[in-house]
């Protein structure tokens, strides 16, 4: 994969993104993930109203990669019900795993569709899902 | 370019750019030379058979390859008698047979364990599993923002509590050599018993673990030109005989009842089952190949390379080097960061210039928590590294930050 492929103008603005770095105090739900083989470390703080994801804040570190797949999906769920989120953490990975390729399926995960292609970079895969699977162990902890 | 690279096939392959592989990830794991590659499948190829049993010539033979591999071994660190010398599948194996076999059998509650806390996670996590079966105290020789151990955090940390003293020789994170003689004199003084892991260490400087004084001393052959799978464990034979056997079953028996068994005497006792001969036949070509230049020239040569690079990587924008930027006291083996570039964004970008470095925590997860990084990227050397190798990554790291972003446009190669 050619790097500028991989460094898009989309993914290293929303990596330095501190829109969503702003983690509360008290949250509905708090999860962390990590990558142990190469450090990328996040904490996700969710608060749902109503079955509605509220709001979406991060802390942690990782690489660029992590980081901004982690703000991009932040401003993607905000708004969403808790089975749309599901849906689309579903649609991010297949799209991952190259099983999700219908255009209209892509749009619908906004600029997060930026990361269709780094299936081609194996070691860079689990930096681009971390806060997606983070995130769907938070949904389903917040269902239990 | 340095002329031993043209002994190790893969490092002259070219990509169908025309490019070939800067290796810089020694620390991890070496190449081959050919001549290593060569005794491994010439093993295969004539001599085959599992050593020690058949009484035919094969066997004989295998047992031969075997056995000369482990005479190879016991020169190369200045054992007193090849008994001494036991293989094992890597370091880590070996230090979890010291950790279990000893460990379990000697410690006793209240007694103490000391390890840096520079050390690899295969010299820390066995004597923290250890420490808590037995209810030791497990504590750790702290360094400062350089990587190096003070004698006074020696004197301080080393006491009559001690019962083991676990330590790298030389760093896999910081390259920088140990006090491992003065930790060695302070631990016998007491009567604790000294573990020294040399995986760093017999690579790349002469070792004599007589001179050392070393209790036990292990390394993996992997990296010093050898195949993975082999590694070694030396003991002092009183303490190897004092030790029960780790894996138990074929070849490490004398006489097997029903109910009962006996062991055979040491190395056999600890090499229960069928071990790696194939690569034991690479373990002694890569001594050979590494006696060839001799190991106060293998020493020098990096120093020299060493310097180059540190001086190299002090000169690129934003990025800082981990421990010391000094060449004395260490190995060619680097840490650094670049401001607003993760480490393993640095790795990423300098692979598409071919160039093999490492990132991450190195298998030292508590040396970065005290050094106050979560993660570095790591360069280090070999004997087939060159000037061009420390240019071309150098020329590389320039550019990391433009990737990310940061500055004036990037140039779109």
């Amino acid at each position: 994969m050619d790097l500028n492929e991989l460094y898009t103008e989309i993914i290293t603005q929303y990596s330095r993104s501190d829109k969503h770095r702003h983690p509360p105090e008290k949250a509905d739900i708090k999860m962390r993930g990590v990558n142990p083989s190469c450090g990328d470390d996040l904490t996700l703080y969710l608060n749902i109203d109503d079955n509605v994801i509220k709001d979406v804040e991060i802390s942690g570190e990782g690489c660029a990669i992590s980081q901004a797949s982690a703000s991009i999906m932040a401003d993607l769920m905000e708004g969403k019900s808790i089975e749309e989120a599901q849906e689309l953490i579903n649609k991010f990975i297949g799209m991952i795993k190259k099983k999700v390729t219908d255009e209209d399926e892509l749009e619908e995960l906004g600029d997060a569709a930026a990361f269709e292609n780094i299936s081609n970079m194996p070691a860079r895969v689990k930096c681009a899902v971390l806060a997606w699977h983070t995130l769907e162990e938070a949904l389903n902890k917040k269902q239990k | 370019m340095n002329a031993y690279i043209n002994d190790f096939p893969l490092l002259l392959k070219k990509d169908e750019k025309g490019k070939r592989t800067i290796y810089l990830d020694n620390a991890a794991t070496t190449q081959k030379p050919s001549c290593v590659i060569k005794a491994v499948s010439d093993y295969y190829e004539y001599t085959n058979a599992n050593p020690h049993r058949g009484t035919y010539d094969l066997s004989m033979q295998a047992t031969d390859v075997y056995e000369s591999a482990r005479k190879r071994v016991s020169k190369f660190i200045g054992a007193e008698s090849e008994d001494q010398i036991i293989f094992t599948k890597n370091s880590t194996e070996a230090l979890n047979i010291i950790a279990q076999s000893y460990g379990m059998t000697f410690l006793k509650e209240g007694d103490g364990v000391v390890v840096a806390i520079s050390e690899h996670h295969s010299n820390l996590v066995p004597w923290q599993v250890v420490a808590q079966a037995k209810g030791a105290e497990l504590s750790f020789l702290y360094t400062d923002k350089y990587g190096e151990i003070s004698s006074e955090e020696i004197e301080k940390k080393i006491t009559e509590k001690t019962k083991i003293v676990a330590v790298a020789q030389i760093s896999n994170v910081t390259g920088k050599i140990n006090p491992v003689r003065e930790i060695i004199e302070r631990a016998h003084k007491f009567g604790a018993v000294a573990v020294v892991d040399g995986t760093q260490g017999a690579p790349h400087i002469p070792v004599d673990v007589n001179e050392l004084n070393a209790d036990f001393y292990v390394f993996s052959g992997h990296k010093m030109l050898a195949p993975m799978g082999i590694g070694v464990l030396y003991g002092k034979k009183d303490l190897l005989e004092s030790m029960p056997p780790f894996l138990y079953g074929g070849d490490m028996i004398e006489y097997v009842e029903e109910q009962n068994s006996t062991y055979a005497p040491v190395p056999q006792k600890f090499e229960g089952g069928t071990q790696n001969v194939g690569a034991a036949a690479g373990l002694s070509a890569a001594i050979d190949y590494l006696n060839n230049i001799g190991m106060s020239a293998v020493m020098e040569k990096e120093k020299e390379l060493t310097e180059y690079m540190l001086e190299k990587l002090s000169s690129v924008p934003h990025l800082r080097i981990i421990g010391s930027d000094k060449p004395e006291g260490r190995i060619g083996v680097v840490p650094f960061i670049i401001d607003g570039a993760h480490p393993h964004d640095i790795a990423t970008i300098l692979n598409a210039d071919n160039v093999a470095v490492r990132a991450g925590h190195h298998c030292a997860q508590p040396f970065h928590t005290h050094l106050g990084v979560s993660s570095t990227c790591r360069a280090s050397i070999y004997i087939y590294n060159s000037v061009e190798d420390i240019d071309q990554m150098a020329e590389s790291l320039s550019e990391v930050r433009r990737w990310l972003g940061y500055g004036s446009k990037r140039i779109v190669h």
